[in-house]
């Protein structure tokens, strides 16, 4: 059986997501901005340093949400990735003294270049053998970490203690609502250009690859370019979002980058809807808050907890947060008539 | 009756205001504490790789219950408020923030793994709230100079590395060693303290390998051990490496030297599963009596702990290691909270802790004694060789320190 028949028998693995049906409108869309402008300014610093986080994972699933919902390859080795972006930058920060704000490009190229490389083996395979693919490289990231040959850099097992910065220009606010507001111009400005990118030419390529390899190649398509370009692209952000992570948290560790986070950021990306942009966020939600909920129910059992919660989202809203704002937008249309 | 109602009133309220204010005099207290209550804060792994060792906090709770239902510090309750972060440095970070910015407790006590502690231990310190006892054997814990919010509790594993060089040189100089180490932070700092023990004669080890905690099998590790003609075989293991190893060694029909570090020292959790037969002989160190060993079942402090397993904490299973260092832990802390009185503030509690002086809590060895200062962060420091025998540890020789400066 020659690749071509195969992709035709193999089943669609991911549903098709019109382009429009990927973000919000531009009103929900302010007013959500104007909230995440606001809040900080109400709340204590460790809401605010939770709302940093949710952002970071929203930005690491967004990253996932274009490669699977965009381009249709699944990954369960985002979790390497953002080690990558994480580590370049405590290292650049401690070791070379670079400011944090220049190492998150960086972070970004180098996981872009990674992401890339790795995107070419990655071609020949397809659906549960690529996610089994990705999932390998998850596993092998901690170990790599921890390799003596590095050690002189990356700490070790005992990591990096990376120093946080103090807002500049003598801006009269904490460290925690600097790196908020920091975080947020990136988060917005990656948003912006990750829904730019699936509306323009690319996208549509990785669109079209999504629903139909072939049809996509015959019209000229270039098929193996658009499908590792995704994994740079998807790369290239979840690194960033690393970078900013390493920088929130203060330390690097290979313990932080084991495959549970890479089964997070997937799960994150299920319950906020494959291929809905702005779900992300609220995947993200869920991966930071459902397990402090669990935990506060039974501590002994909160991963059973979580198990049911988790199954209880799947069953009841199989597509996740999108299903919802659908919901909710057909509600509002109703009573406008 | 009127009157002498008023006046028995005006008297109360005099009386009242004048405790009142003696006691404004004396008594300080930080967030965290107050008249009634002493909140301490805790983090865990209760999910995750780790989980087993969430027993720790569970065995605190139900002692910090336990002294509450007792009447509690000097009239004050423990509210002990434990967050699972399983075993994942940044929800560790996260749950410390919330502990301290949110719970707003006045200790952060027992947090439990080495990467988890390194991730909080700048933000603690910074915000200058105590990291107190923490449940890590590594060395750097006890630096008062540069991070002076932070103690440990139990003997570095470098220090223990340290007793078995000193013990190796003495009885088997010609030996050739062999180290089977887990490759994270336990692992290797553990090698480092073998290696700095044994100084000039490092070159006494001669094989070295290393496994991952995700392998299912380090039996490939022990025959390859073998083939390069050691004769001691030291496992720095977790309990279920230990024991495969143990299992493997007689398998193999291989006799070393062997000895196994403190971790999987354990009679339940790691000789009874692989064998009391193969396990005869094996050397290693211990700080805490073994709930599982018959020698303490007439020693008044292991009494103490039994008792406390039968009326306060009956789901605690006496073999469970974790259990014995619990409330090993939990009893140093109610000591250090007494010793501070009514001055509950964060400064106080860490110049208590580094005031400890012989302090010997129920589940220790017999001679083994805490002590620290302000230059000493390191409360337990000694350990007793022992050697497996029949179905017990038998100790021999002295209690030995193994102090860094040595």
């Amino acid at each position: 059986m020659s690749a071509a028949e195969e992709v035709v028998t193999e089943g669609q693995a991911v549903e098709a997501v019109p382009k429009r049906a990927m973000t919000l409108g531009t009103g929900t869309s302010l007013t959500v901005l104007v909230l995440l402008l606001v809040i900080p300014l109400l709340v204590k610093n460790f809401i605010i340093f939770q709302m940093t986080m949710l952002l970071i994972y929203g930005v690491a699933v967004l990253a996932l949400n274009i490669l699977t919902g965009g381009s249709g390859q699944f990954s369960l080795g985002q979790s390497a990735f953002y080690a990558v972006g994480a580590y370049t930058s405590a290292i650049l920060m401690e070791h070379a003294g670079v400011n944090y704000a220049l190492t998150l490009p960086i972070a970004g190229l180098i996981c872009f270049a990674f992401g890339f490389a790795f995107g070419q083996p990655a071609l020949r395979l397809s659906g549960v053998y690529l996610a089994l693919a990705t999932f390998a490289l998850a596993t092998a990231m901690p170990q790599l970490l921890k390799l003596g040959y590095f050690e002189h850099w990356t700490g070790g097992v005992q990591g990096l203690v990376v120093t946080k910065p103090d807002a500049p220009f003598g801006l009269p606010m904490s460290q925690d609502m600097w790196l908020y507001y920091f975080t947020l111009v990136v988060t917005v400005a990656i948003y912006v250009g990750s829904i730019n990118l699936l509306r323009s030419r690319s996208g549509r390529a990785f669109m079209s690859i999504r629903d139909n390899e072939i049809a996509a190649s015959s019209m000229g398509v270039n098929v193996s370019l658009y499908k590792t370009l995704a994994f740079g692209v998807s790369a290239g952000i979840t690194g960033v979002a690393g970078g900013l992570g390493a920088i929130a948290v203060q330390f690097v560790a290979p313990d932080s980058y084991t495959i549970t986070l890479a089964i997070s950021l997937f799960l994150g990306m299920v319950v906020g809807g494959v291929g809905w942009l702005p779900g992300s966020f609220v995947g993200s939600a869920f991966i930071i808050f459902v397990p402090n909920i669990a935990e506060s129910i039974s501590k002994g059992l909160s991963g059973a907890v979580f198990g049911v919660l988790l199954f209880l989202v799947i069953f009841l809203i199989p597509h996740g947060a999108r299903q919802i704002a659908i919901v909710g937008q057909q509600l509002a249309g109703r009573l406008r008539r | 009756m009127h009157l002498t109602g008023l006046r028995t009133a005006a008297l109360a309220t005099v009386a009242i205001v004048c405790v009142s204010q003696s006691a404004l005099a004396q008594k300080k207290y930080d967030t965290g504490a107050s008249d009634t209550e002493i909140k301490i804060g805790n983090i865990m792994p209760y999910s995750g790789p780790a989980s087993a060792y969430g027993v720790i906090g569970k065995t605190e709770q139900a002692y910090f219950d336990k002294i509450n239902a007792e009447g509690g510090i000097n009239g004050r309750k423990i509210k002990f408020i434990s967050y699972d972060d399983g075993y994942s440095p940044p929800k560790a970070v996260e749950q410390a923030r919330k502990l301290v910015e949110s719970d707003e407790v006045l200790v952060v006590f027992n947090p439990l793994g080495t990467p988890s502690n390194s991730a909080i231990q700048k933000y603690l310190n910074g915000k200058k709230v105590p990291q107190l006892f923490v449940a890590t054997g590594a060395t750097k814990w006890n630096d008062p100079k540069d991070f002076p919010w932070t103690m440990g509790w139990q003997p570095s594993y470098q220090s223990e590395a340290r007793i078995y060089a000193k013990y190796l040189m003495k009885e088997k100089p010609d030996a050739r060693i062999g180290v089977l180490y887990q490759n994270d932070d336990f692992g290797k700092d553990y090698l480092k303290g073998l290696k700095d023990g044994l100084g000039a004669k490092a070159s006494m080890i001669t094989a070295e390998e290393s496994y991952e905690t995700t392998e299912p099998s380090i039996d490939g590790h022990i025959v390859k051990l073998k083939s390069t003609g050691v004769d001691v075989f030291i496992s720095i293991t977790t309990p279920k490496f230990a024991a495969q190893a143990i299992k493997k060694l007689a398998e193999i029909d291989w006799h070393p030297l062997h000895i196994v570090s403190n971790v999987s020292a354990s009679v339940g959790g790691v000789i009874k599963p692989a064998g009391f037969e193969n396990s005869q002989g094996i050397l290693s160190a211990a700080y805490a009596k073994d709930g599982a060993d018959p020698q303490w079942d007439n020693d008044p402090g292991m009494k103490k702990f039994l008792d406390f397993l039968a009326r306060n904490y009956p789901e605690g299973n006496r073999l469970d290691g974790s259990v014995v260092y619990g409330y090993g832990v939990a009893q140093t802390l109610v000591k250090v909270l007494q010793m501070c009185g009514d001055d509950l503030t964060r400064a106080n509690v860490m110049k208590q802790a580094a005031s400890l002086k012989d302090f010997e809590p129920d589940t220790l060895l017999p001679g083994i004694k805490i002590n620290t200062s302000a230059t000493d962060f390191a409360p337990i420091e000694q350990l007793q060789m022992m050697r497996f025998k029949g179905e017990k540890w038998d100790l021999f020789g002295d209690i030995i320190s193994g102090e860094l400066s040595n």
